[in-house]
């Protein structure tokens, strides 16, 4: 009941099409010089204080880079970016460690309350912690006593490389290494923080861990990586947002996420998100390639990506799974919105090689305006993935005739006792339904919010609640405007 | 008068389907409308209820002394008009319980009103589910979708009692009902009529009319209201069929 009240109330709140995160703070920054050269990497490495071996990794993570190109196939259509007008290290100013939340500027707390995120634990939605950055830096980590208590590790990747270098070294690069492809090369090169999990044997974590993402700094990309590892026969469940100023200029975010999961453990990853798309015109907005890669290690264990992408100018991602260990399963549920003149090019890799492993895809796109939304995905079963099963249902929802839905599921089986099942519909919200609720005295723009809501609803009630919520009113909001 | 259309000429991508019909419903009365197939009869609710496409060339649809002509459908649907339809649209991953309080809320916004309380609606869903007797079940589940027929005409009738509608329309509800259902349905719409609010009701057969007695019976033929009576003319037009009334034309 409460859920239905909520879900109505949410229609009601859905009023202007503004993108209501758009404000800048205004808080004293520190910025590397623009550009990128090995010298951009000293600076980035030395700010942080960071070990020689971490400095090396980069530098071999560049001179990689440098030695490749910016893929070309997905359907995505940009101006070239210009890899030495970006800055690749933003961070606000702060005098010292930070002892306690009464010593964070009050401009970046605002800030985050703002975007709706409290950092104070005591006003905090109970059952969250959450890891606050701030372009490239995290500046805050809630709960992290009462996660210590489980001998769960969450913190920032950079305090994660001083006080936990031997779990990070042997962690990173292992899912998504630095030759994987440009963006994550770059990635590999520059980044600046993000966040850090490790959740011990045994232990089901007792609340909803978050980061979210905020990039502020004008003209500065987001390198952010994020690391989570489950040991055996643990849980836990993650969530990620983020959002950002409204501005003229593109401004690019090249994160990686890396899962790893060992025996019987299982992790729930979760995105609502919604970077800055641009305006009405396509001005502005972020270019949005990320590489999320989940490694099911041991045997029984489950990595499940569900993801609400509603922003960004350009979306290139595709969360993967691959199924190593027996018995392992992978899932993926999405939902991917473009208005205007957005661009989504995204999907998942299911990878089996365990025995008896399984996967699901559920992929709702849904376009509307001049905006092209693309599924790409690649299932794959190795010779050796005897009786693995994959279910793929990717459907297309149309608002107008201006947009373009386009499906590219590639599947490659190597293994005769397995079965690989695609299912792909195309459809548009018919005349018939928007009259319906008009004529119940629903306006055009919350009839099509609910016609929308109803049709992702599958992937939707995969989200933790608090964030059902806030991707249903994204989804409302995002396609207000849309029609008429 | 509740409802008063005069002369009305509505157009269909550019083909003429009703022609200069006449009707005046005031407060109380229950209209059943009725015709072969193809008249115009759901050209006629369409028009009523503002929906796109149905092109009124001339002519006026006035409502509570108000010209509707222009007026948006949910417009229309929020100063009290409720079409019942004859074909119930299926909408996915929408639950009725959801789709109603977004609909009555809708209507509470237009009114000045704050949103219903989450108590109050769920007495009024628990009611109104009574009065047409459907499944509890049925209301978590998504509007319309994998409904039976009479699930689906129920669900109308539903829907008119949670919105409490001044004109309501019912376009072929009864057709596809057992009797069972057909008596509950007919329950549904006598419980509401009113001295304030008036129905015009759609359908083919006299059988209808048996429970929901009208006061007036029109026959509709290409595009008009060829012959208006009392509830009697239901009865001639089941023995006669339509074709004596062609004859007088
Ligand atoms: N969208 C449309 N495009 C073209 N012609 C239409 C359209 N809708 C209705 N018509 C035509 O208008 C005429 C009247 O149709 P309408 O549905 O109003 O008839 P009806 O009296 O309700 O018939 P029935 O008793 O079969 O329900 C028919 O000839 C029909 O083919
Ligand atoms: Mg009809």
């Amino acid at each position: 009941m409460n859920e239905e009240k909520e879900k109505g109330n949410i229609l009601e709140e859905v009023t202007s099409s503004e993108y209501k995160y758009g404000f800048v703070t205004d808080i004293e920054t520190e910025t590397a010089p623009i550009g990128l050269t090995e010298d951009t990497i000293h600076y980035i490495s030395n700010k942080k204080n960071e070990p020689e071996w971490l400095l090396e990794y980069r530098l071999k993570a560049y001179r990689h880079w440098l030695t490749i190109e910016e893929p070309d196939w997905a359907l995505l259509n940009h101006p070239p970016i210009d890899y030495q007008n970006i800055i690749y290290y933003a961070a606000p100013k702060q005098k010292k460690e930070l002892e306690s939340l009464d010593e964070v500027d009050p401009e970046l707390l605002d800030t985050f309350k703002k975007l709706g995120i409290s950092l104070d634990e005591q006003k905090m939605l109970t059952g969250v912690a959450v890891d606050a950055v701030i372009d490239s830096v995290s500046v805050k980590t809630t709960f992290q006593d009462t996660l210590a208590k489980h001998g769960i590790i969450f913190c920032s990747f950079s305090d994660a490389v001083k006080e936990h270098p031997e779990l990070v070294k042997k962690y990173m690069g292992t899912v998504v290494p630095y030759t994987d492809n440009f963006f994550a090369a770059l990635n590999c090169a520059v980044f600046s923080d993000g966040s850090f999990c490790y959740i011990p044997k045994g232990v089901r974590c007792p609340i909803e861990l978050s980061t979210y993402f905020r990039i502020n700094a004008a003209n500065t990309g987001q390198f952010e990586r994020t690391l989570l590892v489950a040991d055996e026969g643990s849980y836990v469940s993650y969530l990620e947002g983020c959002t950002a100023p409204q501005r003229d200029e593109n401004q690019l975010h090249a994160a990686i996420v890396e899962i790893i999961t060992h025996d019987d453990a299982e992790v729930k990853y979760s995105t609502v998100q919604n970077w800055y798309p641009g305006d009405k015109n396509g001005v502005g907005g972020i270019y949005n390639f990320v590489t999320k890669r989940g490694l099911c290690k041991g045997h029984n264990s489950k990595i499940s990506w569900t993801q609400v992408e509603t922003g960004s100018a350009i979306t290139w991602k595709y969360p993967s799974c691959t199924l190593l260990g027996d018995n392992s399963i992978g899932e993926f549920y999405s939902v991917a919105v473009t208005n205007h003149h957005q661009q989504a090019d995204t999907g998942t890799k299911m990878i089996h090689i365990g025995k008896n492993t399984k996967s699901t895809i559920i992929s709702k796109g849904i376009s509307a305006g001049k905006s092209n939304n693309t599924y790409r995905g690649l299932v794959r079963v190795s010779k050796k993935a005897d009786n693995a099963r994959n279910f793929s249902q990717c459907d297309s929802l149309l608002l107008g005739d201006k947009c373009g839905a386009h499906t590219f599921p590639y599947i490659k089986n190597n293994n005769r006792s397995s079965v690989v099942e695609h299912e792909a519909t195309t459809s548009k919200i018919s005349e018939d339904q928007l009259f319906y609720c008009q004529q119940r005295g629903i306006d055009t723009e919350k009839s099509i919010g609910l016609i929308v809501n109803g049709y992702a609803k599958e992937v939707l009630n995969k989200l933790p609640m608090e964030f059902a919520v806030e991707a249903q009113k994204l989804l409302a909001i995002t396609l207000e405007g849309s029609v008429g | 008068m509740l409802l008063n259309i005069k002369d009305l000429h509505v157009s269909i991508n550019g083909k003429e389907i009703l022609k200069g019909l006449n009707l005046g419903v005031n407060k109380g009365e229950v209209h059943a409308i009725m015709g072969p197939n193809g008249t115009g009869k759901s050209t006629l609710a369409a028009a009523i209820t503002g929906r796109e496409g149905y092109e009124i060339t001339s002519g006026e649809i006035i409502y509570k002394g108000e010209v509707i002509n222009d007026l948006a459908p949910d417009e229309r649907a929020n100063k009290g008009v409720f079409l019942s339809f004859q074909y119930p649209v299926e909408i996915p991953g929408v639950s009725i319980t959801n789709f109603m309080r977004t609909a009555l809320n809708a209507k509470r916004e237009f009114l000045g009103e704050d949103p219903i309380p989450a108590g109050e609606f769920l007495k009024k869903m628990e009611e109104k589910k009574k009065l047409v007797d459907i499944q509890s079940k049925l209301t978590n589940r998504s509007v319309n979708e994998g409904f039976s027929g009479g699930e689906k005409k129920k669900n109308e009738i539903f829907q008119m009692a949670m919105l409490e509608p001044t004109m309501a329309i019912l376009d072929e509800t009864d057709s596809g009902l057992d009797i069972d259902a057909l008596k509950v349905v007919a329950n549904g719409v006598n419980a509401l009529r009113s001295e304030d609010n008036g129905f015009v009701v759609i359908t083919h057969y006299q059988r209808l009319l048996d429970y929901i007695v009208p006061d007036f019976v029109h026959v509709m033929y290409d595009g008009k209201i060829v012959k208006s009576g009392g509830k009697g003319l239901a009865l001639e037009l089941e023995e006669k069929g339509y074709d004596w009334i062609k004859e007088q034309l």
